[in-house]
């Protein structure tokens, strides 16, 4: 062998390797037959491998493909500016009929905190998978021991109390704290927020004191709220989570109901025999085994919810989360 | 001394046939996504996170901790080879690495690097045994003020590497932080024009592939014609004694600074592999040979980058703190299999924790072993004719780029950096400060911003931790130095002026 022909073996592997990694990366391989029962669709997902949207959406596709509702999805992920670069491109993508896409609370703000007209209310609606609830969480020590006393001294003096959360203005640790100070009588522009870079640098302030209050789903902290090291004062949804000790906000006083959602949404302009069928898709995978596996193995909340009923809940959700960065002069 | 005990049979649980086999795969498959751009190690955790429906906790986590140390060393490959950086860590490799490349010296930069990568993974894999449970509980009280003060400290540490000429070196490094600049910042767009696509900024590994690659590729084109070809000369495949003597320090060094940096929420692997080559650079014996391929600045930030991912997983271990990306989808696949993360890792699951332990340490062996031999193989690449190579080069840079996320929008910002890379060719601005205001500017910014978000704009709230007083002390004593130094030499010129 030739050293020229040894360079040219080694370069087929390299392009092996990078082609490798590159299936590796799209996923791309479809299965399945194309007939009706058994499209092959698009699974969009608005943030990295690993955030929450791409773990419901992975999830809903992994528990259809193994039920064999339809033929294997193909999923992308399409980042950037915390979904509303994927949101732009689902209202582009106006009557393809083989797209859904993955979305949730964190993308009907992100829309009007970047600017954009691409707002969550012109998509067709499919359906609302499940709920996350908010937690207020505080560190060991904080004075802070119930609802009431956050929100005495809240009240008292709106500047001394800061809260930090783990997503950047528009996305629903923000947006919570900020409809919770309108509901106890604080302006939302006097709320001291502090937007972390996801769970990580949110436990790390927390342990470290340097906030007072986090605002997040209370999943990413279980270990640190088990060992005692993290506090729960309450959590959000209208009933307590079971595996975490804290009252809810209705419980302690504060009348007010906040949960973070997960759902899907197709393309706008898809004949109504699409979304359909969507639908039914949706529902048979809601009524599988495997669907309420992962909803115990996730700790998400079941909060099923289909076409105009769905529909009717992302407009009031996208008015009122306007109303509220609009006050904040974030919108 | 239990830890010990425990540490062996965590090696007896990570040596069995199937375990070995998922190290095997981990550090093979990391490699590959450490030489691709874009394509990092997180993602890739991320998109394997399914493999926890089927596999043993053990084996699942022996893998991922090999795809995470197989892509710290992966993208140094590509640096040395071929200018294009696969991962945000090595690219400050790219600046020596590929000069001694192109010196024919390839093979030796790739072996220092996996020798030092080796060095400081060990290193810091017995550091993250021995110290993790303590250390933990330190590191969660620094904060923004540190932080800030630090990244000031490594501003300040780049006026070292302007290059001869002042102007130069300043415009690069404002050029720098200002397309560190673009995206949303609390809330407000800025520089974005308008487009989402613009809102997150930046990429700094797609900053320096243009940069670096297509900047290099255009320059080499547009003289093509004019100059007869330098043909890379085939240097010999292994290291010399002189280059072992060079290479030890530089390697124990970089770990120095690699491992804490790792231990630190917000300290990342960026700014020590910077902090290592600037040192290095002022404490080499021939400092002029920096920029034309010093072996000492490939082995410092290549054993940093290393130290620096044993260093992530003491927070993590420890504390159940996630600190980097790959850190965090680490932790995602802890939680699926039920598994407590926090405080109580270390009590609760000894033999999953002290196994993965000794897995990193058949991982950072298995990458050794793997790579060393190869090293004078991948150097052979560069025999390739010029014009195939480059355009494989610039073949591979876009793909890297449109990879993340399949729009010709990022192919747009890599050609338009990578003109920018090529006027700074044609003008000689040096490309360090100008990589460096992208990494330093918006996390200076950042963390600047928390601080002051927290002390609702009291701006005494700088010096209000002990690190940061000891920061300031410190760039203020090196302040006075230079001033003084700079002093003396007047003085001294003006008493000769005298005298004459």
């Amino acid at each position: 062998m030739t050293s020229r022909r040894r360079v040219h073996a080694r370069l087929a592997g390299v392009i092996l390797a990078v082609s490798a990694a590159m299936v590796l990366a799209s996923c791309g391989v479809t299965r399945g037959s194309d007939d009706e029962g058994h499209r092959r669709l698009q699974m969009w997902i608005p943030n990295s491998p690993g955030g929450g949207y791409d773990l419901t959406g992975r999830a809903a596709t992994h528990v259809m493909e193994d039920a064999d509702l339809t033929g294997r999805f193909e999923i992308t992920n399409v980042l950037g500016a915390s979904g509303t670069v994927a949101m732009q491109r689902l209202l582009n993508a106006e009557g393809s009929n083989d797209v859904v896409m993955t979305m949730g609370l964190g993308v009907v703000g992100a829309v009007y905190t970047n600017e954009s007209s691409a707002r969550v209310s012109k998509a067709t609606p499919i359906a609302r998978l499940i709920e996350d609830q908010e937690a207020l969480i505080v560190p060991k020590d904080s004075p802070f021991k119930t609802v009431e006393d956050l929100v005495d001294a809240w009240k008292k003096d709106p500047k001394s109390v800061t809260i930090g959360g783990g997503s950047s203005p528009g996305g629903p640790d923000h947006i919570f704290p900020m409809q919770l100070a309108k509901t106890i009588g604080i302006q939302p522009k006097q709320v001291k927020y502090i937007a972390y870079d996801g769970g990580g640098p949110l436990t790390t302030a927390l342990l470290g004191e340097k906030i007072d209050v986090g605002t997040s789903g209370p999943s990413e902290f279980e270990g640190q709220i088990k060992d005692g090291s993290l506090r729960v004062l309450a959590v959000s949804g209208a009933e307590r989570l079971d595996n975490i000790d804290a009252p809810t906000l209705k419980e302690s006083g504060v009348d007010m109901v906040f949960a973070n959602w997960r759902g899907v949404l197709a393309p706008p302009g898809i004949s109504d025999e699409t979304r359909d069928y969507l639908i039914t898709l949706f529902e048979d995978m809601h009524k599988t085994k495997g669907w309420q596996a992962e909803l115990k193995r996730n700790g998400w909340i079941d909060a099923f919810i289909t076409g105009d009923e769905f529909g009717a809940f992302l407009k009031e959700q996208d008015e009122r989360v306007a109303t509220t960065l609009k006050e904040l002069g974030l919108a | 001394m239990g830890s010990f005990d425990l540490l062996m049979q965590g090696f007896e649980n990570a040596f069995t046939p199937t375990n070995l086999l998922y190290a095997c795969i981990g550090v093979l498959l990391g490699t590959a996504v450490g030489v691709l751009p874009g394509i990092g190690p997180a993602m890739t955790l991320a998109l394997l996170l399914p493999i926890t429906y089927s596999v043993e906790p053990a084996s699942a986590l022996i893998m991922f901790a090999g795809i995470y140390y197989g892509g710290m060393y992966g993208g140094s490959t590509t640096s040395i080879l071929l200018n294009t950086p696969g991962e945000s860590s090595s690219v400050v490799t790219a600046i020596e690495g590929n000069k001694m490349a192109k010196a024919g010296r390839a093979a030796q930069a790739l072996a220092t690097a996996a020798i030092g990568s080796f060095v400081a993974g060990t290193i810091g894999t017995l550091l993250l045994v021995l110290f993790a449970p303590k250390l933990a509980t330190e590191v969660v009280k620094l904060g923004a003020p540190s932080y800030f003060a630090l990244l000031l400290l490594a501003l300040f540490a780049v006026t070292a590497v302007l290059g001869s000429s002042r102007l130069r070196g300043f415009t690069a490094l404002f050029i720098g932080l200002a397309i560190g600049l673009v995206g949303t910042s609390t809330g407000q767009p800025r520089l974005t024009f308008g487009s989402p696509l613009l809102a997150d900024g930046i990429d700094i590994v797609v900053v320096a592939v243009a940069i670096f690659a297509i900047g290099e590729a255009l320059w080499v084109a547009s003289h093509l014609r004019r100059r007869p070809l330098d043909i890379i000369p085939v240097g010999q495949p292994w290291m010399s004694r002189d280059d072992w003597g060079r290479s030890w320090k530089p390697w124990l060094r970089g770990t120095a600074f690699g491992f804490p940096f790792g231990a630190l929420p917000a300290g990342g692997a960026e700014l020590p592999t910077f902090l290592s080559y600037i040192t290095e650079r002022k404490l080499a014996k021939n400092p002029e040979e920096f920029g034309h391929g010093a072996i000492e600045g490939v082995a410092g930030p290549e054993a940093a980058n290393n130290a620096s991912a044993a260093g992530t997983l003491v927070p993590l271990l420890a504390m159940g703190l996630p600190t980097t990306a790959t850190a965090a989808v680490i932790l995602l696949a802890f939680q699926s299999y039920g598994i407590e993360t926090g405080p109580g890792l270390f009590d609760s699951q000894p033999i999953l924790v002290w196994t993965l332990l000794a897995s990193l340490f058949i991982g950072n062996t298995l990458l050794l072993v793997l790579n060393l031999p190869l090293a004078p193989v991948w150097a052979k690449l560069l025999q390739i004719p010029r014009p195939y190579l480059y355009a494989g080069i610039l073949f591979f840079a876009s793909l890297g780029a449109y990879s993340v996320n399949f729009q010709w929008f990022d192919l747009l910002i890599l050609l338009v950096i990578g003109l920018l890379g090529l006027a700074m060719r044609r003008f000689g601005l040096p490309v360090l400060p100008l990589i460096i205001g992208v990494i330093l500017g918006p996390r200076l910014e950042a963390q600047l911003t928390e601080a002051l978000a927290i002390s609702s704009g009291d701006v005494s709230t700088l010096w209000s931790e002990p690190v940061a007083v000891i920061v300031y002390v410190i760039i203020g004593a090196t302040l006075l130095f230079i001033v003084g130094n700079g002093l003396r030499t007047m003085a001294a010129n003006n008493r000769k002026q005298v005298s004459a």
